[in-house]
This record gives structure tokens, C-alpha cells and sequence, in this order.
């Protein structure tokens, strides 16, 4: 079976943007053309000059199974990611219960099989039930699939547990992603301190608490070793320590959600729920900060930290209502907000999206060179929409874009050069 | 500008001369109350339901007083002993008294933002009566009324707020209320009791209280609540009331005729000198309370007309 891709602006995340067509056969990229005589195939589809990109591959994606499948199931986190370009959804382990053992880390495998259009791969916690104790089957959960170890959102705070782990998980070459908040300063908020937190009269968290939490994961790193990737860094602050942890050669990677970069704390506004984020939306200065780190490549990686909520656990008052956002349909037309803010040219955008994510997780995927997985996204990158969140096939529509005005549209999506998108 | 709104949530949505039509009719009700001539007919026929979800005695004895002057009828709920305990949530809550049609409803939650929450659920008119750490309209309203009154304007005085600012709902509706009237505003508070951000609220930050009172026209004292007195933001008690509790020492920077206000209730010892609280010639501490009542009257019989205006305006009779 082979497939031909026409008339397409090329997003090749090594190489660069360039015109014309590519081949696949069998499910790999056989040949990229950019001059000359077509070959012939199967079935040829005519980019119209749109873009063709590698895949989106998502980095903590919250699929709600085992536990809430009510907010998300593997089925509707699958088509919502094809609905997205997201070829590769990388799962997090916070369910309930936790995937902590290799008994739940092969049932979320299997479903994943059963009901998902696009690739998954799953994250395991680092320690038992995600409580900071104990360390998890690191050898057994990486042997049943295992990319990666994290405690998501929760903060190994017993700094012996945690070095432990880190070098336990050394041995083993396992990657291990942390979550950085001072949990000491971040217990109890709900927004970033500064005047708009007092104004609303909500506790903040000073945006000095990331900061403090990657200066002790580096210190962590210096002492063990460690494979280590910074969930999310959001702030100003928290950059200089991350750029000297790199060039003094530790095996770090950071990454950052989409929210905090293209919306700030003001757009919590009249309590707004949707925008309750962990870590909460930053000041202007810090989105801007971050979007400038993205760009010149100091934050490795760019995700959508999927995360589902019922209408139930958001419509509540703003200290009570669940933290998190829906992201898998909006990460690349809200990325595309980067790209026409002149932050970042298309080829960065997919380093950060699809390039360093396989990269750090050793995929073969993520690029768009001969002899690379077929995993395809085309899209329009400037057609205009108003998101309207019914619209969404997330099982919850937790998202801060509802009504936003977004320019990006996804035109089809393959995994393996099989296409996923939903006719509808 | 005239006040049409539909709710009282907070100072900040208010238009200067708003704020001055909400504060002459609690003058007028201030004097009839004075006279026992409180009009009964007012808000007849109306009911008015008090929700706290948080405990309150002042507050929502005076929202009743207020209701039952002007001839509504006044229901409280203690909401910690109800539906909440069952596990309802606060819109269910809303929805359910909505259904009951009321006319007005006095909310108090400990959550910020939850009132606002709340008014965007039902069709009746909603008053603030304190959510969590964000505004307390009519505490600002009543502290404007009872300056006024005292101080013959509310424009162009030196105000200083002390204590615990950051918990304070009352700082901060008071803070917007006498910044909107063109007040010079200074905050006086140790670092740990002080908002982040507050720099650029347009005020004076102090941590020296004698300092920070120098020449005011006005000292508010705020209230301490007991669980933050011990160890989490101040070392103690004694050693607060000794660098931040107003006593005869300290007032002596101010003005000579600066008056002394509390939104009680006082902790007299650890805020406030006892005898400062009860100085005839400094405190206006009874007139707050007294003014409470007249500005509640005042803003539940300003919202009543604004929801008959309504009415007319698209037609459907109640």
C-alpha cells in the first residue's frame, strides 16, 4: 500500500520548511521529493500547499481510565487526538487508581489497543500510589512499556525517597518527569500571587516556588545522574537555573504547556474556572519569558497537559473547582497563535511538538525524513474559527478556548501512514 | 450615572457617583431611623432570604433589621447546618432557593468569587454580605457613610487601614471605595499580613505604625482573627498588639481629630486599646454599627426599584 502527499509545504522539524511531495509505502516514509517526476502510488492526496508536518506527540495526556472513564476514555482521548494531529498520546499515571504496578500498566496498554486510532504509550508513577514513600517496579513497569516515571502533579518532597528513585531509575536509563513547585509555598493556591491574585482575593503562590523546586531537582541531578524532564516550567525565574543545568551537561529537558503560553492570570478574570491551572496562569512578563525560552529551544518540549474535568468538579466556587484543562484538539491551532505572534517559525514549533518529545523518549517518530514512521499531519495553518467547546470530542470540555478566535485548522491525521481522521 | 445594577457583589463595578446615590439614601434612612419614622412599605411584600455560609451575627442581624424596617420578609438559613452538609453543591443550593422565588437574597460564603458565582443563577437580586477573602460592599458603604458623616466629605482625607490586609475582605472593598472618592490611602500592616502586589494599588505601604499614622484623618483598625495569631504570620499576640495595636501612644501621631473605626468584633487588647475603642470624642465604632443598618436599607431598597424598573422595561409582571 502506498500513499503520495502532493503539493505540500513540507514541515520537516530537522531540515526545515520546504515545497513539495512525499511518499509512503508500508507504513514508513520512503521518499521525499521536492523536484522532478512524481512517482507513482496507490493513493495520491493533494496537500492543496497546505502544510505536512511529523505527528504531534504529546507529552502527559490525562486519559481517565482506570477510575473516571466518565471524563475522558481511551476511545474519545483517541479521536479527539486525531482530531488534533496528535499521533502519539503519552499517558500520565495519576488515575485512580494510580498505575503503579505492572497489572494496571498492562490494562491501560490493552485498552489503549482496543479503543484508541493513535499511538499511545504509557507513563508509570515513580512511587507507590503517588505517595512519596516507596518506589515503584521502576525494572518490571519499564519491561511491560513503560516511557517514563512521574508522580504528575504531585511533588516527591522526602528529597532521600527522591534521590533514590532518580538513581535507582539511572541504572535502569528510565526517564523520570517531576513536577516543580516548592509544595511548602504552592499548598493551598489557586493563582500566581501579585496584585490580581489580591484583587480577586485568592491565595497566590509566588511564581519563586518553581524556581526553588528545579534548583533542588538539579542539585538532585548533579548527585545521581539522572534522565530528568521538567514537567512544565511556566516562569522567568526558574530559567537561568535550567539553562546552566544544561551547560554544565546534566540530562535535562524541560517542558511547557500551550496555556501558558498563549494566555496569562488576567484571563481567570471573574473566577473563571476553565482557566485553573496546575501550575496556575502566569504573569505576562513570564508568558512571554517562556515563549522566547520555546523558541530559542532552552524548554525542550510542548504540550497540551491534557487534562479532563466534569462540568460537576468545575462548577464550583474557584478555590473549590478542580484544576486542569482539555487540550488534545486545541494544542496545535493555540501553538499556531505562536507562529502568527512571530515567537516561533513553523519548523520550531514541531521540534517542541513532535521532534524533541520522540527524541527524549527514544521514538523513531517526529520526523519527516526518509525511512521515519508515517505519522502525518496536515492542516491549514491559517484558517480562521471560532472554537466552539460542544464541538470537542474530549468525553469533558474543560477548555479555556471556548469562543476564542483560533487559526489553524487540522485537514487529516496518519499514524503509519493509515489515516485516522474522522469523516464527519 | 445613577446605580441600576441588578446586584451588589462589590465596590469595584462602581461608578464614583454610584457609590455617592447609594450613600445619600443611607443618610435619609440614618435620620428616619433615628426618628423611629422608617418607611414599612418600602420593600412590603418582598422576601428577603440571608444564606451564610459562614458564621456571622453582626452582619446578618443587621441585613435583618434592615429587611424587617422597611416591611420585608426576612428568612435566615444557616447554611452549615443544611443542605452543604449533605454534599449539595453551592448552584444546586442557588437553584433550589431560586425556585422559591425570592425577591432578595444576602449571601455570605467563605470562598472568593462564590457569591458571583451564585448571582449568575438565579433572577432575583443578589447582596454581598462578605465572600472569602475578595469584597464586603457594604462595610465599605456603611465605613464611607460613617466618615462622611463625621468628617463632613469623603474626598481628599488621609485614610489609614491596619492590620490584617491580606485576609481582609474589608480592606479590600474599603480600599476601592475610598480610592474611587479620591482618598490618599495607606496601608499599614507587618510584611506577612500585607497582599502580594499591593504596591500597585495606588497606596502607601507602611510596616511602622507610627509612621503610617502620621497626620491621617482616619484610622481603621482591622480585625485579627485568633488563627493566625501564633506563629504563622506574627510571633504572638503580645508582641503584634505591641507594634501594630492602636493605643493612645500611637493615635497620638495622627491628626487630633482623627477618628478611630472598627468593623468588629474587636479583640481589644491585641488590635485595639480598650480605651481608645470606648473614647466618646475618637471612636466611631456604635455609629459603623448604626450606619450598617441605614446603608443595607439603602442598597436593598435601591436594588427592589432597579428590579421594578426591570420589570416595566421588558414587561413581565411578577
Amino acid at each position: 500500500m502506498s500513499l503520495l502527499f502532493t503539493n505540500a509545504r513540507l514541515i520537516d522539524p530537522e531540515a526545515g520548511e520546504k515545497r513539495g511531495a512525499l511518499l509512503v509505502e508500508n507504513g514508513r516514509i520512503t521518499a521525499v521529493i521536492e523536484s522532478g517526476e512524481l512517482p507513482q502510488a496507490a493513493q495520491v492526496i493533494d496537500c492543496r500547499g497546505h502544510c505536512l508536518a511529523p505527528g504531534i506527540v504529546d507529552l502527559g495526556v490525562k486519559v481517565s481510565e482506570p477510575g473516571e472513564r466518565h471524563k475522558e476514555s481511551f476511545a474519545s482521548a483517541g479521536r479527539a487526538a486525531a482530531a488534533g494531529g496528535v499521533t502519539t498520546i503519552v499517558t500520565r499515571p495519576d488515575t485512580l487508581p494510580a498505575i503503579d504496578t505492572p497489572e494496571t500498566l498492562e490494562f491501560v496498554v490493552r485498552r489503549a489497543r482496543e479503543d484508541s486510532p493513535v499511538r499511545m504509550l504509557p507513563m508509570a508513577a515513580l512511587t507507590k500510589g503517588r505517595e512519596g514513600r516507596e518506589m515503584t517496579e521502576i525494572g518490571f513497569l519499564k519491561d511491560a512499556g513503560a516511557v517514563a516515571f512521574t508522580d504528575c502533579d504531585r511533588v516527591v518532597t522526602d528529597t532521600k525517597v527522591f534521590s533514590r528513585a532518580l538513581t535507582y531509575a539511572r541504572s535502569l536509563g528510565a526517564l523520570v518527569m517531576a513536577h516543580v513547585q516548592e509544595p511548602g509555598l504552592s499548598n493551598g493556591a489557586v493563582v500566581t500571587s501579585g496584585k490580581f491574585a489580591s484583587l480577586r482575593g485568592l491565595p497566590g503562590v509566588s511564581p519563586m516556588a518553581e524556581r526553588m523546586a528545579l534548583d533542588r531537582d538539579i542539585a538532585l541531578l548533579e548527585m545521581t545522574g539522572a534522565r530528568y524532564h521538567a514537567d512544565q516550567i511556566t516562569t522567568a525565574r526558574a530559567l537561568p537555573a535550567l539553562e546552566r543545568a544544561k551547560n554544565n551537561g546534566l540530562d535535562i529537558t524541560a517542558g511547557v504547556s500551550v496555556h501558558h503560553l498563549t494566555l496569562n492570570e488576567l484571563d481567570v478574570a471573574d473566577y473563571r474556572s476553565f482557566f485553573k491551572l496546575k501550575p496556575p496562569l502566569r504573569s505576562e512578563d513570564d508568558r512571554q519569558a517562556v515563549g522566547e525560552a520555546l523558541a530559542s529551544g532552552l524548554i525542550d518540549i510542548l504540550c497540551s497537559m491534557h487534562t479532563p474535568q466534569d462540568e460537576e468538579s468545575k462548577r464550583l466556587p474557584f478555590e473549590e473547582a478542580a484544576s486542569g484543562a482539555v487540550g488534545l484538539e486545541t494544542l496545535l491551532p493555540a501553538s499556531m497563535r505562536l507562529v502568527h505572534g512571530g515567537v516561533i517559525d513553523l519548523p520550531g514549533l514541531f521540534r517542541a511538538l513532535s521532534l524533541n518529545p520522540s527524541r527524549r523518549l527514544g521514538l523513531e517518530t517526529g520526523r519527516l525524513s526518509k525511512g521515519a514512521p508515517a505519522d502525518l499531519v496536515w492542516f491549514d495553518p491559517d484558517a480562521p474559527f471560532v472554537l466552539d467547546r460542544a464541538t470537542l470530542r474530549s468525553k469533558s470540555r474543560n477548555t479555556p478556548f471556548d469562543g476564542a478566535r483560533l487559526e489553524g485548522k487540522v485537514l487529516g491525521t496518519w499514524v503509519a501512514g493509515r489515516s485516522v481522521t474522522e469523516t464527519r | 450615572m445613577t446605580f441600576r445594577a441588578r446586584h451588589l457583589l462589590g465596590i469595584e463595578p462602581l461608578h464614583p457617583t454610584e457609590i455617592t446615590e447609594l450613600l445619600d439614601t443611607a443618610q435619609s434612612y440614618a435620620e428616619l431611623n433615628r426618628q423611629g419614622r422608617a418607611p414599612r412599605d418600602v420593600l412590603a411584600g418582598l422576601t428577603q432570604i440571608n444564606m451564610f455560609f459562614e458564621n456571622s451575627t453582626r452582619t446578618q442581624a443587621s441585613f435583618e433589621i434592615a429587611g424587617k424596617r422597611l416591611g420585608a420578609d426576612v428568612m435566615n438559613m444557616a447554611m452549615q447546618a443544611s443542605s452543604v452538609k449533605k454534599g449539595e453543591t453551592l448552584i444546586d443550593t442557588a437553584l433550589t432557593l431560586n425556585a422559591m422565588r425570592p425577591d432578595l437574597l444576602v449571601v455570605r460564603h467563605p470562598n472568593s468569587g462564590a457569591v458571583d458565582l451564585l448571582a449568575q443563577k438565579v433572577n432575583c437580586s443578589v447582596l454581598n454580605a462578605g465572600d472569602g477573602r475578595h469584597e464586603h460592599p457594604t462595610q465599605a458603604l456603611l465605613d464611607g457613610l460613617t466618615i462622611r458623616r463625621a468628617k463632613g466629605r469623603l474626598h481628599r482625607l488621609s485614610i489609614a487601614i491596619c492590620g490584617d490586609i491580606a485576609h481582609s475582605r474589608v480592606a479590600r472593598s474599603n480600599i476601592m471605595l475610598l480610592g474611587k472618592m479620591e482618598n490618599r490611602i495607606r496601608l499599614i500592616a507587618p510584611p506577612t499580613l500585607m497582599p502580594s502586589g499591593v504596591a500597585e494599588f495606588g497606596v502607601e505601604v507602611f510596616d511602622d505604625m507610627v509612621e503610617g499614622l502620621k497626620d491621617v484623618d482616619v484610622v481603621m483598625m482591622l480585625r485579627l482573627q485568633k488563627e493566625r495569631m501564633d506563629g504563622g504570620f506574627i510571633p504572638s499576640e503580645r508582641e503584634y498588639f505591641h507594634r501594630y495595636g492602636l493605643d493612645a501612644a500611637k493615635l497620638a501621631h495622627a491628626k487630633p481629630d482623627a477618628i478611630v473605626m472598627h468593623p468588629g468584633p474587636m479583640n481589644r487588647g491585641v488590635e485595639i486599646d480598650g480605651t481608645i475603642a470606648d473614647d466618646i470624642n475618637r471612636s466611631v465604632i456604635q455609629e459603623q454599627v448604626e450606619m450598617g443598618v441605614a446603608v443595607r436599607m439603602a442598597a436593598m431598597d435601591l436594588l427592589a426599584r432597579n428590579a421594578r424598573m426591570a420589570r416595566q422595561e421588558t414587561g413581565v409582571m411578577a
